[in-house]
């Protein structure tokens, strides 16, 4: 049974390092945005396809 | 991926921030344009788009102003208001007090499950009190975090001498909490520890939920009154202009109102002809023309030329504040409204705590000693504890705003889709409401050259006839043609020359019934007609509610030949000519009647009633004002959401019943065995979870209904 003296503090410490970072992603504001956050990954770059920025225009209704 | 726009900039120290409302941003290309657009201008540091909220935060140094900015924003393609950074509302501050909590808890009840279970499989001995101290160690600091959202409700209904939902939640997490940490000290056989915790996490996902729903269409409505003016530029004495809010004009003070401008304050046009769209206020579509000496409202937006307003009423007393004020009173009635699961937990409350009384006095009197007796009082709170009451009710409700999202209809809260299940009498604003609300230009008789030429004068100008005609044009996908000289009359048209020929759009007879312009090209003139046409499916929608029990109606502020016309084409009555307290009226005397009104309308003018209807719903395109005041808003052409809003409004509210008939028969089943003295942790525990999962898994029914045409 001595195994539990790491196996607890080993489980409680995991939990608590989530709920740690839970508070930190609140608190920075990671869960401000997230429809933009999902719409962000399509953005291209603007440096490699400057050509076809008239194109997107397009898209957005 | 997700870093401000421009991390590399060091942030020098005097820059400022300011917050734009952009309503027309939609998806990644408008993110991209924004953002770049604004970071290409001197003096923007850096510049981040919140595309839930619909908003652009702009860092920037002291030389560029927000005039500035929002003349940078036009010209990149979005209307934008200015957002004043004490007015950004903190209002999400409570959900996310709720997630916390709910990360807490459920982090707890994951390690206090993990011990008790080995507790239940039989652990004994050193090992059980180990194990109930750990669970002591983790609870105890779980349950005065994650408690603390019902703790401070109890405390305050209790207050007030009342008692809510709270009040035995409080009461059966604390007793629940003491009961263990005494048995944990005396090395007793049972702690009650995961049953609190696991209350604790289920109830919290239920407040979690409704919170959630609640803030996620709040984000995307924009201010109250952002449509009237926020600022004028006043003349002084000595000839020069400044600026001032709003709320610092005095009556007497002479106002320069720009093209395209809202009118901050009351007053009669001193100098200068124009057009004003007074739509917003009255629900009339077609603008109406102003000189010396004519009335003109806050509010309302100036189509033409720059006008000398002076002021005769500002701020509080202008007819849009009143209003706001008449709306103020009329929604006082709403908010006595009272919840579903509050009603339930009045008679639930008593009752749960009158059976664990007399399951301690019962088992006292058999003389079971005190500690047996006060063991079995709580297993029998914990085990009533509504814990799929709590879930019933929201979790029904947060899957049917999914469902209605998904068919273009957003609603408010919770308390919305119960009132809307309860309705009657369907009222019908006619313009914008039953109507698309913009005017549509006929061209099927005119030949393309004439179409380009409208096309290129149309755009010069921002009319809402002059776009009526550009859309028009622009679907047929003829390009305009490229006149010269290009001029806009206030009141009278545009006009310009292609090579010699004198081409123009000027207004139609006044004497028509419906909108109309002329053409002219060289000695040609062809004349242009508009329709205000009605939704597709207003005929379907009305026979659907119809069927549904629902008798509908039009209340306008449009003409009585207009609404007549409407009405009778519908086969339903029409009333016109309603001002915005006969529409109240209206509506207050058929609440006296025992009716339960629904008050669909989209203008300024339909803000008071819909604040006094049992429940309310704006389309997309309505103004701020009666977005606020409705229940719910339903975006897109179609006016058949407000059919599925009342139906699924409906059906929710059958499923929340069914809901509750699952949770009070398990309290019927596991009462008794609570009160025999049987029910043992873990019995609490597998209970508990179960009648959750059965609330949880019979709303999730609901979610099918989306869709279904």
């Amino acid at each position: 049974m001595n195994i539990l003296v790491f196996l607890i503090p080993v489980a409680l410490g995991l939990g608590g390092a989530g709920l740690a970072l839970f508070f930190w992603a609140m608190r920075d504001g990671q869960f401000e945005d997230l429809e933009g956050a999902a719409n962000r990954i399509l953005i291209e770059e603007e440096e490699d396809l400057a050509g076809r920025a008239d194109e997107k225009k397009e898209v957005c209704r | 991926m997700n870093a401000p726009a421009n991390p590399g900039v060091p942030r020098p120290a005097e820059s400022l921030d300011s917050r734009f409302v952009v309503p027309g941003m939609r998806c990644a290309a408008c993110i991209a344009r924004i953002e770049r657009g604004l970071l290409e201008l001197d003096g923007v540091e850096a510049a981040r788009v919140n595309l839930s909220a619909k908003r652009v935060a702009i860092r920037h140094g002291p030389e560029v102003d927000s005039e500035y900015l929002l003349g940078a924003l036009g010209r990149i393609g979005f209307e934008a208001q200015v957002v004043d950074l004490e007015s950004v509302p903190k209002d999400d501050g409570e959900s996310r007090m709720l997630l916390r909590a709910l990360a807490v808890a459920g982090f707890g009840m994951m390690n206090i499950m993990l011990l008790s279970v080995s507790v239940w499989s039989g652990a004994g001995g050193v090992t059980r009190e180990l194990f109930h101290w750990v669970s002591a160690l983790i609870a105890l600091p779980v349950v005065a975090y994650a408690g603390r959202p019902f703790f401070a409700s109890a405390v305050a209904a209790l207050r007030h001498r009342r008692t809510n939902m709270d009040v035995p939640i409080s009461i059966g997490v604390l007793l629940a909490t003491a009961l263990s940490v005494h048995e944990t000290v005396i090395g007793g056989d049972h702690a009650y520890f995961d049953s609190a915790v696991m209350l604790l996490f289920f109830l919290l996902a239920g407040r979690a939920l409704d919170a959630t729903m609640r803030d996620r269409t709040r984000a995307g409505i924009g201010a109250l009154l952002s449509r009237m003016g926020k600022s004028a530029r006043v003349l002084t004495e000595d000839g020069s202009t400044r600026n001032l809010a709003a709320e610092d004009l005095e009556k007497g003070m002479v106002m320069l109102v720009a093209a395209g401008e809202a009118l901050a304050a009351d007053g009669v046009v001193q100098d200068g002809r124009s057009a004003v769209d007074n739509s917003m206020l009255t629900g009339e579509s077609a603008p109406q023309s102003v000189r010396e000496g004519d009335t003109v409202l806050a509010g309302s937006i100036n189509l033409g030329d720059p006008i000398h307003v002076r002021v005769t009423a500002a701020s509080s007393d202008t007819a849009i504040a009143g209003i706001a004020r008449m709306m103020d009173e009329a929604g006082q009635s709403r908010s006595r409204y009272v919840r579903v699961a509050d009603r339930a937990s009045r008679l639930y409350a008593p009752a749960v705590h009158t059976l664990a009384l007399a399951a301690f006095a019962g088992w006292m009197i058999a003389g079971a000693g005190w500690h047996q007796s006060l063991v079995i009082a709580i297993a029998v709170l914990i085990i009533t504890c509504p814990c799929a009451l709590g879930l019933a009710v929201p979790a029904a409700q947060v899957v049917a705003s999914g469902a209605l999202a998904r068919r273009g209809l957003l609603v408010k809260d919770g308390s919305a889709l119960e009132r809307l299940a309860e309705i009657d009498t369907a009222l019908f604003d006619k313009t914008g409401t039953l109507t698309q609300g913009e005017p549509i230009a006929a061209i099927g008789h005119l030949t393309p050259e004439q179409k380009a030429i409208g096309l290129a004068l149309a755009q010069s100008s921002r009319h809402p006839l002059s776009r009526g005609i550009a859309t028009a044009v622009e679907a047929t996908g003829i390009r305009p043609a490229s006149p010269t000289a290009v001029a806009e009359v206030p009141g009278r048209g545009v006009s310009g020359l292609l090579g010699k020929v004198p081409v123009s759009l000027t207004r139609g007879r006044e004497d028509r019934a419906s909108l109309a312009t002329i053409l002219s090209i060289g000695s040609e003139s062809v004349e242009i007609t508009f329709t205000d046409p009605v939704r597709e499916d207003a005929t379907p929608t009305l026979d659907a509610l119809r069927a549904m029990g629902v008798r509908s109606r039009i209340v306008s502020g449009d003409r009585d030949a207009a609404v007549e016309a409407l009405a009778a084409e519908l086969g339903i009555i029409g009333e016109g000519g309603k001002r915005p307290e006969s529409k109240l009226a209206l509506l207050e005397a058929l609440k006296a009647d025992g009716h339960r009104p629904l008050m669909v309308g989209d203008g300024i003018n339909d803000g008071p009633a819909m604040a006094a209807a049992h429940a309310s719903i704006a389309p997309g395109t309505a103004s701020d004002v009666s977005q606020q005041a409705a229940d719910a808003v339903f975006v897109g052409r179609s006016l058949m959401p407000v059919v599925a809003a009342v139906a699924i409004a409906r059906r929710t509210m059958r499923i929340v019943r069914q809901n509750f008939g699952f949770a009070i028969g398990y309290n019927v089943l596991a009462v008794p065995l609570a009160i025999a003295g049987l029910v043992t942790p873990l019995i609490a525990a597998i209970a508990m979870s179960l009648s959750s999962l059965i609330v949880v898994g019979n709303s999730l029914r609901l979610a099918k209904t989306g869709s279904r045409p």
